[in-house]
């Protein structure tokens, strides 16, 4: 495969080879590099963070963290300096693009089966580096100090206050007082500009360092393929870089194109004596929200949380039956469980959200107590769970790798229909109403 | 003469380990005095606490008035008896507007409502709207915002009633 290069093919190799290289192999796989393992989206995440970074970079020339002059420093960022609108446009749809894409890297890792080992570590460093991206699109969505920014501090702040134990400190800290003020401002400013940053990069590259621990990316293959067979090798340079810089630009392109059409939302200045109604949190927080609505807040905001991280930590470390890295859906029955698991999801809750609303909360009076509204539901919910389990792995006489799979999507396919309901059917007073009307 | 190098080398080792603990112990206490939150100090809002709401009579049985500046609602009841009723959602704390046609309070935020006694009768809130001491003195009500009430229910004792009736 490797050819006699040209000379000024191999200066060009000296300049890839003596940067990009440095944590590129020199060859690839040349399976992995297939569209249909990995669709791009990790270089796509890497892109938005870079583009992130850099924006970030120049956004913080013109911010200004004080709750009198944040505001102002926007609407001047946006109407006075040239080019800024544009920024703070690249920014924003760069932060939220970076949601969805690693939203959807996540469940290509997952469905790949590329969490079994020598890639645990990796799939725990990638649950964090998430945990990164969530707080980072919310800590940046509080700095404009705008309506939404003021009671989304308000509301989440006030979240802590159900936690036991630690909650109510961390609260006072971050706060600086009783109410969102300019000590809450600053907290938010360092750790979204400094922190989260450097925990980022820092994550970033311990992730990509584990992927050539582990010999590169899963290599794809069909459910009967022996995993140990890696196939043809090919130089990074040029298979592997040209397709990654070219997604790059197509990715920039992108960004670029979405941010001179659609401008990023700037609610009015905060006041703190009006919630705006309805107070809806931005998408990638409508399925907490929604959440929350159903369940007793300690639940909603604590054990739903807690449950939820240590099963997807979890995932990595069960001891499957068989070795699935790098199947699609672990098999065709797999996948077939995969479609029963997320219709059987998607119409259980909205099932269970209509339910709530139209008999539950319509034939009870006062406040809902940590049984009826916590308890309750909760373990009906884990039931489900267990129950869907048990039956679908009889019902397709199927290794657990299948039945993780889809008790996964049965949890990831809640949470998206969840999140839906909360973008689409929620109109004021956070009523359930068909969109639209 | 190599036992006294030995014991000198292991002595000067537990030197250092006691050493470095105690300046990390340091580093971990001044860290943490860094991040303490100021005492909260008296703001204009709250060396103001006592709010003059007004002459009894100029509250309808089974109205709501908001004040501002107050951040409470005064709400009359059909029974002429007063509660005033922080603004802040027990559930995660936004505004919750009166809706007079509706007669109740209806959380924006996650659809908590509460009538006009502060009483929960929509889920997720788990308390009854918080409340501030009342005092009537020569039919004009005072409320004191400087002194948050908690309750988990109402209950009849909770109502301020004017002298006369």
């Amino acid at each position: 495969m490797r050819q006699p290069s040209k000379p000024e093919q191999r200066g060009q190799q000296r300049v890839f080879g003596n940067f990009l290289l440095h944590f590129r192999p020199r060859s690839v796989p040349e399976r992995t590099l297939k569209l249909t393992l990995t669709w791009g989206l990790g270089v796509v995440a890497v892109v938005m963070v870079f583009l992130l970074l850099l924006t970030g970079l120049l956004l913080k020339f013109t911010y200004s963290p004080f709750p009198g002059s944040a505001y102002d420093s926007v609407t001047h960022l946006v109407n006075q300096v040239p080019f800024g609108r544009l920024l703070r446009n690249v920014h924003h749809w760069a932060a939220n693009g970076l949601m969805l894409v690693v939203f959807l890297h996540f469940l290509r890792v997952f469905y790949t089966g590329a969490f079994a080992p020598p890639r645990q570590l990796n799939w725990v460093i990638g649950l964090v580096l998430f945990s990164a991206i969530i707080l980072s699109d919310f800590t940046g969505y509080l700095l404009p100090w705008d309506q939404i920014a003021f009671w989304a501090i308000t509301i989440s702040t006030s979240m802590l206050d159900y936690i036991p134990v630690v909650g109510a400190g961390f609260k006072e800290w971050l706060l600086g007082g009783s109410e969102p003020g300019p000590q809450a401002l600053m907290n938010f400013y360092a750790i979204h500009t400094a922190i989260l940053p450097v925990v980022l990069l820092f994550c970033l590259s311990f992730h990509f360092w584990r992927i050539r621990k582990a010999g590169g990316l899963v290599i794809p293959r069909s459910a009967g393929e022996d995993p140990s067979v890696r196939g043809e090798m090919v130089d990074a340079m040029p298979h592997q870089i040209t397709r990654e810089v070219s997604l790059a630009l197509l990715v920039f392109a992108s960004v670029l194109v979405v941010a001179m059409l659609v401008d990023a939302p700037l609610a009015e200045q905060a006041n703190p004596g009006l919630s705006p109604n309805p107070t809806k949190a931005p998408w990638y927080f409508m399925g907490v929200q929604e959440l929350l609505m159903h369940f007793h807040p300690v639940f909603a905001t604590l054990v739903i949380p807690v449950f939820l991280v240590s099963g997807l930590i979890s995932v990595a470390y069960i001891s499957y039956d068989t070795n699935t890295s790098g199947i699609w859906f672990c098999s065709p029955k797999g996948l077939k469980m995969t479609g029963v698991a997320a219709i059987f999801a998607g119409l259980a809750t909205v099932a269970a959200v209509l339910l709530d609303e139209h008999v539950i909360r319509v034939n009870q009076a006062g406040p809902p107590d940590m049984v009826s509204h916590g308890l309750l539901p909760f373990a009906s919910v884990l039931a489900i769970c267990a129950g869907f389990y048990y039956l679908v792995k009889k019902a397709f006489s199927a290794t657990n790798n299948e039945a993780v799979q889809a008790l996964f999507t049965l949890l990831m396919t809640a949470f998206v229909t969840l999140t839906l309901i909360g973008i689409w059917f929620r109109g004021a007073g956070m009523k359930l109403e068909w969109a639209g009307s | 003469m190599k036992k006294e190098t030995q014991s000198r080398r292991s002595f000067l080792n537990k030197l250092w380990i006691v050493l470095g603990s105690v300046a990390f112990v340091e580093l971990f206490a001044g860290v943490l005095a860094f991040f303490k939150p100021r005492q909260p100090g008296t703001s204009a809002l709250e060396a103001q606490s006592i709010i003059t709401a007004g002459p009894v009579e100029s509250f309808e049985p089974g109205s709501v008035k908001a004040f501002i500046r107050g951040r409470f609602y005064l709400a009359r009841l059909e029974d002429g008896g007063f509660l005033a009723l922080s603004r802040s959602c027990t559930h995660l704390s936004c505004t919750v507007p009166w809706v007079s046609d509706q007669n109740k309070f209806v959380c924006p935020c996650h659809s908590s409502e509460f009538d006009i006694r502060g009483e929960v009768t929509n889920p997720p809130a788990p308390r009854a709207l918080d409340l501030y001491p009342i005092k009537i003195h020569n039919n004009i009500l005072t409320v004191d915002t400087g002194s948050l009430k908690k309750r988990s229910r109402f209950a009849a004792e909770q109502v301020t009633y004017p002298d006369s009736v």
